[in-house]
């Protein structure tokens, strides 16, 4: 019997959970948050129980089978509120040898003091920790109000919460369809939702192979839900354009809202200006891969962790599943997840051809959103010498300059250490991908004197001095596995 | 208007009634719904912003809501910078702005 661990309960590592446990493993599952579901299946809390809490959500039956499945499991022993902090790839290995690593995890109230350290030593890993937002900045986008489309929907799935009366939902991507459809389904009047790409690239990014989307239909079906949604709500939506600033003193009272060419560079002259009182801004995600790189695992060129069929990493006996392998949605998630815990529980992906043949689907899905959607090399016309580039550090992009041509620095590193940019208390997630292509631009080739990568963390949640000192409790033993999870009825899987 | 909590009355997903739960935010009482995070009762009772930065003071609130930006630091009970978007509202939580002064200067 093996001992598998899967970091992050989102539809990809609640999808592993299964798998394994399915396989016999004797399985922990481990998330930061204090519920189960991720950020796909964010919901409100077990005090606040709803009659019709489904109709936030899709596959919201998917979930409540997958939950009450691995809680009744005595051999799916799930930690919540358990934040890795850190993977030790070169620690000794589990009993059968074959482990990847000690990991580090603290269990507590977030932030708290005083939580509990434990170690883990399994023999496989699936990291399943998926993605954030990523928000290009903009002159204004460090003013209260200004939210990522991430927390207007996890407010408003988790707590019914409308970040604001009168809002705008700005970016690029599909993502910010159910951002505005939560957002009307919460109370908020939504003024627009402006896409950056323009109608062209999303026909060129959505229609060069129609007959791809047919089996991807349930998947259009949502998305022309969305629509349809808006359609009622009254939601208009502008593509070529975005949000280009906001404004205000201590928080958000206007944004400018602007056209943008096929490179997002705004064009001069098309702006105008709206009264809102929030604005919902998201271009995409980024993967979290920091628990990766520490495991050692292979990065890929578009910087997502490189698998093989089997949702194998480079590393032995570590698979990687869901937004961190590439962004695709919830129904790739689910089938990497799926695929990732059998294989970390010894199975072969023969096994599940019907697995095997969803994640093809949906990965077709994932190259047409990318070439649709994707982040376009103008954006940083929007930026001023103003624009705080990082927040944590509040470093403007003239300070970023003036540093560059004062130390004609061309290393990302370097200009990081004389500026402290991207060094603050987030360690760069929110603006470490933006800093490099805002140097790089500037660069002859577009790029960078060095290959630093702002994706290294190796302290991945922040800790109390105290709690880093205190003895850790020594490795759990893996729950028992008294029997294999049943398989599921034969026919199409769930 | 700014942010709120949508009431539950209203709300199409039918909720039952919500049990509340009660802070105290830079000495005032404000009330939320159980369940709610930190930052969740702070935003619904009015204020967007409710840190100040360390080098311009300029305020500050949630913007990712999901952990990952630090932009939403209090303290809570004595603890500082505890993440109010990641921190569930207990009765009785002592929560206080934190207004970080560069080290060396006076705060
Ligand atoms: C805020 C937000 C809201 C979203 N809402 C939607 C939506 O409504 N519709 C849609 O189509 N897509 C949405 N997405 C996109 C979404 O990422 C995917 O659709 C889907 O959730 C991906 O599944 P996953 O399992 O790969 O990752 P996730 O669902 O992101 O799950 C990853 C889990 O890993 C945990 N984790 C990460 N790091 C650690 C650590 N160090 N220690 C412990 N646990 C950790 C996280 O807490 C999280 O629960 C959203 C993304 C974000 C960021
Ligand atoms: S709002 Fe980003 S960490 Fe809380």
């Amino acid at each position: 019997m093996s001992s598998v661990l899967i970091l992050g309960a989102g539809p990809a590592g609640l999808a592993a959970a299964r798998a394994a446990r399915r396989r016999g493993a004797s399985v922990t599952l481990v998330d930061s948050s204090e519920q189960l579901g991720g950020q796909f299946w964010r919901h409100l809390p077990a005090e606040r129980p709803a009659a019709r809490e489904r109709i936030l959500h899709h596959g919201w039956d998917t979930f409540r089978a997958l939950q009450a499945q691995l809680v009744a499991d005595d051999g799916c022993r799930i930690l919540t509120s358990a934040s890795v902090f850190a993977i030790d790839a070169t620690a000794s290995p589990s009993t059968t040898g074959t482990g990847p690593g000690r990991v580090h995890v603290i269990v507590g109230p977030s932030d708290g003091t005083g939580r509990e350290r434990i170690e883990l030593l399994p023999d496989a890993i699936v990291l399943a920790t998926g993605a954030h937002d990523r928000t290009l900045p903009f002159p204004g986008w460090d003013l209260p109000g200004v939210f990522t489309g991430g927390a207007a929907q996890a407010l408003a799935k988790g707590e019914r919460l409308a970040v604001g009366a009168h809002v705008v939902v700005a970016g690029a991507g599909p993502f910010l369809l159910p951002v505005a459809a939560s957002l009307a389904a919460t109370g908020s009047r939504v003024l627009g939702v402006f896409e950056s790409s323009r109608l062209s690239s999303l026909v060129r990014g959505w229609l060069p192979r129609p007959w791809q989307l047919l089996p991807a239909a349930k998947k259009g079906a949502e998305l022309a839900g969305y629509i349809g949604g808006q359609l009622k709500s009254r939601i208009p939506y502008t593509t070529g354009a975005s949000v280009i600033a906001a404004h205000g003193t201590d928080r958000v009272e206007s944004v400018t809202v602007a056209s943008l060419d096929k490179n997002w560079t705004p064009v001069a002259g098309t702006e105008r200006t709206l009264a809102v009182d929030a604005v919902c801004v998201s271009h995409g995600f980024t993967p979290r891969l920091e628990l990766a790189i520490a495991a050692g695992c292979q990065i890929t060129d578009e910087r997502f962790v490189a698998v093989d069929d089997a949702q194998a990493t480079s590393v032995p006996g570590v698979y990687a599943a869901g937004e961190i392998t590439g962004i695709g949605g919830v129904d790739l998630a689910l089938a990497e997840g799926a695929l990732a815990g059998h294989a970390a529980a010894g199975g072969n992906p023969f096994d599940l051809p019907g697995e095997v043949r969803k994640r093809r689907i949906y990965e077709g899905f994932a190259r047409r959103i990318e070439a649709a959607h994707g982040i376009r090399p103008g954006w940083p016309d929007m930026v001023t010498d103003d624009t705080i580039v990082c927040r944590c550090e509040e470093v403007s992009f003239g300070a970023l300059c003036s540093t560059a041509e004062s130390t004609a620095s061309t290393s990302l590193r370097s200009l990081k250490l004389t500026t402290r940019a991207g060094l603050g208390i987030c360690q760069g997630r929110v603006c470490g991908r933006s800093l490099e292509q805002l140097i790089a631009r500037r660069l002859p080739g577009n790029t960078l004197g060095d290959t630093v990568s702002t994706d290294r963390r190796p302290i991945a949640v922040p800790l109390r001095l105290g709690e880093l000192a205190a003895a850790a409790r020594p490795t759990d033993p893996s729950p028992t596995t008294p029997t294999p999870l049943a398989d599921p009825p034969k026919g199409p899987t769930s | 208007m700014t942010a709120r909590l949508l009431p539950f009355s209203d709300d199409p997903i039918r909720p039952s009634s919500p049990a509340s739960v009660s802070i105290q935010f830079d000495g005032a009482p404000i009330e939320g719904v159980s369940g709610q995070s930190i930052a969740g009762v702070i935003l619904a009772s009015g204020p967007l912003g409710f840190r100040r930065t360390s080098v311009s003071g300029k305020s500050r609130g949630v913007f990712c809501g999901i952990g990952v930006c630090f932009d939403c630091l209090v303290e809570v009970n004595g603890d500082r910078d505890v993440r109010a978007c990641q921190r569930r509202a207990v009765d009785g939580d002592v929560v206080v702005t934190q207004h970080d002064a560069l080290p060396g200067s006076i705060a």
